[in-house]
């Protein structure tokens, strides 16, 4: 049944076992009442849970389970985008076409189609949809709103579709990678996000971009990128094809886009005047909160290995 | 029994998964819905799911107790809606045509209450445009202005007539919210009544994050 490399199960085992260890620390530490918001940060790591739960189920059951979860994420992520973001009534039966990418899309991964897979929602769905638009015959607005639906449709079907294709991906070696060079991504993406915030926390002084998200700050960002990329250096030898040199490179990759993510969803956010993009995952907010950095940092990752190693 | 069973199939293999994965709840005040009748639920009304949603959130050994109060003419139309909106959705037909005495049509309706049952009532009387809140009718006050210690929660939801308005067949996934307000204070007079509920409707549309036109 497990058919991927070894790397790939040891790592799991220790994610899980660093999830527990901090379940057990904050709930110690909350009990002993020395956490300001103790239940905010019992109820994100229950999410924590699920969120490597169901990860770490669909990677046991294999290349198609992984697949489906993925487009199952980006269902529900457009939908949380064209949920918060304004879209007119007449777009209904356009918006219904645009979630009708995604199987499609996961569909041309599960075939490791590459030549459909990469133009597909970029070419057709761009042009197709475009027309079904105009096809409502309603003008006013009509200019936002098709930016709206094919700009929310790159990031949450073009962009996630990217992480699922690292599975298919033929790098030409005899083992099969694919769970590795997710599991990767996915990790540095995470932890980059963790790490930013605690420099942030600790050490953060100067803002970057106060007008769009007063948190970020320059010892977050370096902080946050300096540990992303020394602990890419490790983990990357260990669970890719990737040496050293290239793992400390695609760690640095993840750290930029992943800060860059966050805040683009961030700024969306400040525009709508919300603050969080849905309820989906108590503790953390909405889906696109806690995949907003993944939506930038997966598809320059798969064309950094890729180029190098495909 | 047997349709017991079947609501509750129903409910739990159809209604919840429909509202929870094709849509999806941005809910707030959860704590304040009432879980135990008697008890009045006023909601504004955009769709066909939104009894759907409302009855959704409630477990499902509560199911049976929780009654949507719908229009006769709409609801008893022909046999199978018939069955489905009374047996299975456990609907209180409403006679909305005025054929009815005044005295005797929520007589179904005090039954209900009697019974420690939860009353879903839609004010406006109609889905109407879609996520845009029409007059309110004054039935539900003169339901309970003779009734002591039922409490009217009034909820608001959002994105439903996005998601399937009236007159159309296809359902567009959509997040939704859910908000539900604190109980509404006794009134002496109908127009009071109609005014307190349009102001808490009004205060909780301000925490709805969904922007669907």
């Amino acid at each position: 049944m497990i058919d991927f490399a070894a790397p790939v199960a040891k790592t799991m085992v220790l994610v899980l076992l660093f999830l527990l260890a901090a379940h057990v620390i904050s709930f110690v530490l909350a009990k002993l009442g020395k956490i300001t918001k103790p239940e905010e940060l019992l109820l994100r790591l229950r999410s924590w849970w699920w969120i490597i739960g169901l990860l770490f189920l669909s990677i046991v059951s294999g290349h198609t389970a992984s697949i489906v979860l993925f487009g199952f994420i980006s269902f529900l992520a457009l939908k949380e985008f064209l949920s918060i973001v304004p879209t007119r009534h007449s777009d209904r039966r356009v918006i219904f076409w645009a979630y009708m990418t995604i199987p499609l899309q996961y569909y041309l991964v599960s075939i490791n189609w590459y030549g459909m897979f990469i133009i597909f929602i970029p070419i057709y769905a761009f042009l197709v949809l475009s027309v079904r638009m105009v096809l409502t015959g309603k003008n006013s607005g009509f200019i936002h709103s098709v930016g709206v639906l094919h700009w929310g449709m790159m990031l949450t079907v073009y962009s996630v579709s990217h992480v699922a294709y690292l599975l298919v991906l033929p790098l030409g070696d005899e083992v099969d990678s694919g769970f590795g060079l997710m599991l990767f991504l996915i990790m540095m993406t995470q932890m980059n996000d963790v790490c930013q915030y605690l420099f942030g926390k600790l050490l953060g002084r100067r803002k970057i971009i106060p007008a769009v998200s007063p948190n970020k700050t320059w010892a977050g960002f370096l902080g946050g990128l300096a540990s992303v990329t020394i602990l890419a250096a490790f983990l990357g030898p260990f669970l890719t094809p990737m040496d050293h040199k290239y793992s400390i490179m695609a760690g640095f990759i993840i750290g930029v886009a992943g800060f860059f993510g966050d805040v683009t969803i961030s700024s969306v956010k400040r525009d709508l005047q919300i603050k969080d993009s849905g309820q989906l995952l108590p503790g953390h907010g909405g889906l696109l909160d806690r995949i907003d950095s993944l939506m930038f940092t997966s598809p320059l990752f798969f064309h950094y290995i890729r180029y190098f190693y495909s | 029994m047997m349709n017991r069973l079947l609501q509750l199939l129903f409910f739990a293999l159809i209604v919840k998964p429909l509202v929870l994965i094709v849509l999806g709840l941005n809910l707030r005040g959860k704590k304040r819905l009432p879980l135990n009748g008697p008890a009045v639920i006023v909601a504004n009304h955009n769709s066909h799911l939104d009894t759907m949603v409302l009855m959704s959130l409630f477990p499902l050994f509560k199911m049976h107790k929780v009654r949507p109060v719908a229009a006769a003419d709409y609801f008893l139309k022909n046999r199978f809606i018939t069955w489905l909106s009374l047996k299975i959705i456990g609907i209180i037909p409403l006679d909305r045509g005025g054929n009815v005495d005044k005295n005797t049509i929520f007589d179904e309706c005090h039954k209900a209450l009697d019974n420690d049952e939860i009353l879903i009532l839609f004010p406006e009387g109609s889905r109407g445009q879609p996520d845009r809140m029409s007059s309110l009718k004054k039935g539900v006050y003169y339901l309970i202005k003779d009734r002591c210690g039922v409490a009217v929660t009034p909820v608001v939801m959002h994105g439903l007539g996005y998601a399937l308005p009236k007159g159309e067949a296809l359902l567009v996934p959509v997040n939704v919210d859910v908000i539900i307000g604190p109980t509404i204070d006794k009134t002496t007079n109908a127009d009071e009544f109609i005014d307190k509920t349009m102001d808490a409707f009004d205060e909780l549309n301000e925490h709805c994050i969904t922007r669907n036109a």
